[in-house]
């Protein structure tokens, strides 16, 4: 007896997260509202500002989608999410999707039912050195005392590549992010490494980030990207394509500033089709005509989101790098709009 | 004899001397000194070095403290205004106050409201901890609750009248029925709440919430320092009772109650409360369809009150444990029925030896409060590690902010510990 209503939970609980799965874009359209999984602060990718509005390279990625599908760019509910809490609160379909620089793996891909849509920014690991150590590879760091976040896959990157290069270091384990920023700055290590973006926001924090280098040599991938549930193929379309909107805008040069006129009508036929003057690739994705064009209106194309949020002009100032289309020589590769 | 009569005396005194100033050393400062901090080589040199200590500390924190910049808009400018000095950016806390004391997303128009429920909360709480009050404001403290859920949450107002009239109505029947039988009046309280709740629910209309006078806030909305205020009182103030509770049920004789009482506080007790969070925040919305789940702060809220309340019950334990088995018998032999008996004899006494324990209890909960932001509530400590730390202005800032986290606590806790001392000299019956 006992058992049997055990049971009877159990099935219920499944049958309403299975209904949760279902038709995504529906339940977006039918709420009104985009709940979109970011992190609860990370400088220039998600956090809110001084008036309590969600600023940041993830953020406008959420964006982006609930202009193409509902038409407003605000009509977000932003829900913030721990590196714990993140991936039980998509799957049990608190948020629609996840945009919080979440690493694509084959376990993360295959062993936890997501699907990662895309890459909106590829990450690597990286080291930070002091100038006056006058370091310029980190294959002259030998012997180096270097600060590293314990239990993370930056640690077995670190010992990888050292082993490879065989040269010896020294690990001070430290917990969190802001540790080793005192620990660094107070000389306790004479390296830091983590995630490059992680090494450029941090330095724009010192007092004197000019006495600081970043080198050269990234040593992991770390394509971050928006990922959905297993699924719901649709929804996942329509968050692929968004991100791949914003992507291909840039490659065809269409802004923010000049979209509207470009809306009108051109002679690229591609631009046509992306902004909605010819062909219905908004009918096929269940969307109507101009989903496209509202996505990149919402925050710009890519590389203005890029450069508006983390780009060189910010005081986090990274460099678009592997970030780059690849008509710059990047990996930004959009798959055409046909 | 005669020529010691008619030698003249050298000196007759006359009169007193008059009173001199005991010696120097013997008075005033020099004399405290002498006594407390130079009373021998051991101490003086530990004196020494206290001081060079002291000095070494506050040579360092108040020129920064003093130099605090309080005007500025980024870390980056806050060191241009400094130029090198050593000095604090305050200019954080002048810019956030606001989000780190309500969170990021209370509406700004509607800040008068936690504060009114705050001040409200002062003189609801006046009567339960001061007991010379008159006893006729306890009925304010026994609205409170409706008011301030009302203040905070905002909405249609019939929501906490529903839920007032469906506690006033059960009040009622449990007096009426709970003299002849207590079970009769406890289960008839329950049952008549919930069909008064439920045909209330029922009966506000949908829209009641939309057009209601004050604007509703959704529980994900609150923040803060005001969310770790209302998650303490709230847990401390319902784990009290229920920790009563389970100690009296712990010591039934009725075996189906003791044991479940027994269970639920060594399970509780047994895990961790980050971990009875994490249930609360993760796992329970795998338990309910998506748009019903129940709302993410009464969840906690139910988690903290049961971690808190199995270890109040714990200490109530101790002093009913405490209390000699004469004073059962002295009340069993006066005639006095088992709540009668607790209500009267036993509780009184065991709860003043209690205070220690329960106090100590409640000032761990309260700090306990900043363990909801690793479920993402943006709580004070939420606040800083998240939203602030992580914006571009002020990313790098952390003495400021935690300074302030850890004032604001101290005040709260270091109060809860002053009121407790002066709670137990006034509850002192014993004679020196």
């Amino acid at each position: 007896m006992k058992k049997s209503v055990i049971l009877g939970a159990a099935t219920v609980a499944g049958l309403a997260a299975g209904a949760a799965v279902a038709g995504t874009v529906d339940d977006v359209k039918a709420r009104g509202t985009l709940n979109c999984g970011v992190t609860t602060g990370l400088v220039g990718f998600a956090a809110p500002d001084a008036n309590g509005e969600w600023q940041g390279f993830d953020v406008s990625v959420c964006r982006a989608v609930a202009a193409a599908v509902l038409g407003d760019a605000n009509a977000v509910e932003f829900v913030p999410t721990t590196g714990k809490t993140r991936f039980t609160a998509l799957a049990s379909g608190e948020i629609d999707m996840l945009a919080r620089n979440t690493t694509w793996t084959f376990s993360r891909d295959v062993d936890l039912k997501f699907e990662f849509v895309g890459v909106n920014y590829y990450d690597g690991q990286g080291f930070m050195v002091p100038k006056a150590l006058g370091v310029s590879s980190a294959k002259e760091l030998d012997g180096a005392r270097v600060c590293i976040q314990t239990g993370t896959t930056t640690e077995l990157n670190l010992a990888d590549f050292f082993r490879a290069n065989n040269i010896s270091y020294e690990p001070v384990p430290i917990e969190t992010n802001a540790e080793a920023q005192q620990q660094y700055l107070a000389g306790a290590c004479d390296v830091y490494t983590t995630d490059a973006s992680g090494l450029a926001a941090t330095r724009a924090t010192f007092e004197s980030p000019d006495e600081h280098v970043l080198l050269p040599e990234i040593i992991s991938k770390e394509p971050l990207g928006p990922l959905v549930r297993h699924g719901d193929h649709e929804w996942g379309d329509v968050v692929r394509w968004t991100l791949n909107a914003m992507i291909s805008a840039e490659e065809l040069g269409v802004t923010s500033a000049n979209i509207d006129e470009l809306s009108a009508g051109t002679d690229n036929p591609e631009v046509n089709r992306l902004l909605g003057t010819e062909g219905t690739l908004g009918e096929m994705l269940g969307l109507d005509a101009d989903w496209a064009a509202r996505a990149v209106k919402a925050g710009g194309n890519y590389g203005e989101v890029f450069a508006k949020n983390i780009g060189e002009e910010t005081p986090i100032g990274l460099a678009r790098g592997l970030n780059a289309q690849w008509t710059d020589g990047g990996l930004l590769y959009s798959p055409p709009f046909r | 004899m005669a020529d010691q009569t008619n030698n003249p005396i050298a000196f007759v005194a006359d009169g007193n001397i008059p009173e001199s100033p005991p010696p120097a050393r013997e008075t005033g400062v020099v004399k405290w000194l002498r006594e407390n901090l130079f009373s021998g080589v051991a101490n003086t040199i530990l004196t020494v070095l206290s001081l060079i200590l002291i000095y070494l500390l506050l040579k360092n924190t108040l020129p920064w403290i003093f130099n605090g910049v309080w005007n500025a808009n980024s870390l980056a400018e806050c060191r241009e205004i400094l130029a090198g000095k050593t000095g604090a950016c305050f200019a954080v806390l002048a810019e956030r106050w606001p989000q780190l004391i309500y969170g990021f997303k209370y509406p700004v128009d509607a800040y008068w409201r936690p504060n009114l429920a705050f001040i409200l909360m002062l003189v609801a709480f006046a009567p339960v901890l001061f007991f010379d009050l008159p006893r006729k404001l306890l009925l304010f403290t026994a609205v409170y609750p409706f008011i301030a859920f009302w203040l905070i949450w905002g909405g249609s107002i019939l929501v906490p009248l529903v839920a007032l009239i469906g506690c006033v109505v059960a009040g009622g029947v449990f007096q009426k029925f709970g003299k002849n039988s207590f079970a009769a009046g406890f289960f008839g309280a329950i049952v008549v709440a919930l069909v008064i709740w439920n045909i209330g629910g029922a009966l506000i209309p949908e829209s009641a919430s939309e057009n209601a006078w004050l604007s509703p806030v959704p529980s994900r909305d609150l923040g803060g320092f005001m969310l770790n205020m209302m998650l303490g009182v709230t847990c401390v103030s319902l784990s009290v009772p229920l920790g009563i509770a389970l100690a009296l049920g712990r010591q039934s004789n009725m075996p189906l109650i003791k044991w479940v009482c027994v269970i639920f506080i060594e399970f509780i007790r047994g895990v961790p409360l980050i971990t009875l969070l994490f249930v609360a925040s993760v796992m329970l919305a795998y338990f309910f369809p998506p748009d019903s789940t129940v709302d993410l702060f009464l969840r906690v809220v139910i988690m903290i009150t049961m971690f808190s309340a199995a270890y109040i019950a714990e200490v109530i334990r101790g002093g009913l444990a405490a209390l000699p088995r004469g004073q059962y018998e002295a009340a069993d032999s006066l005639g006095l029925d088992y709540p009668q008996a607790m209500r009267l004899i036993i509780l009184p006494q065991a709860l003043k030896i209690s205070i220690p324990g329960i106090v100590n209890v409640a000032v761990g909960l309260f700090k306990d409060t900043v363990l909801v932001s690793v479920i993402s509530m943006f709580d004070l400590l939420g606040m800083i590690r998240g939203p602030i730390l992580a914006s571009t202005e002020w990313n790098g800032v952390y003495w400021e902010l935690l300074g302030f986290a850890s004032l604001l606590f101290f005040v709260v806790c270091y109060g809860i510990s002053q009121y407790s001392q002066w709670l137990e000299r006034r509850l002192a019956t014993d004679h020196h």
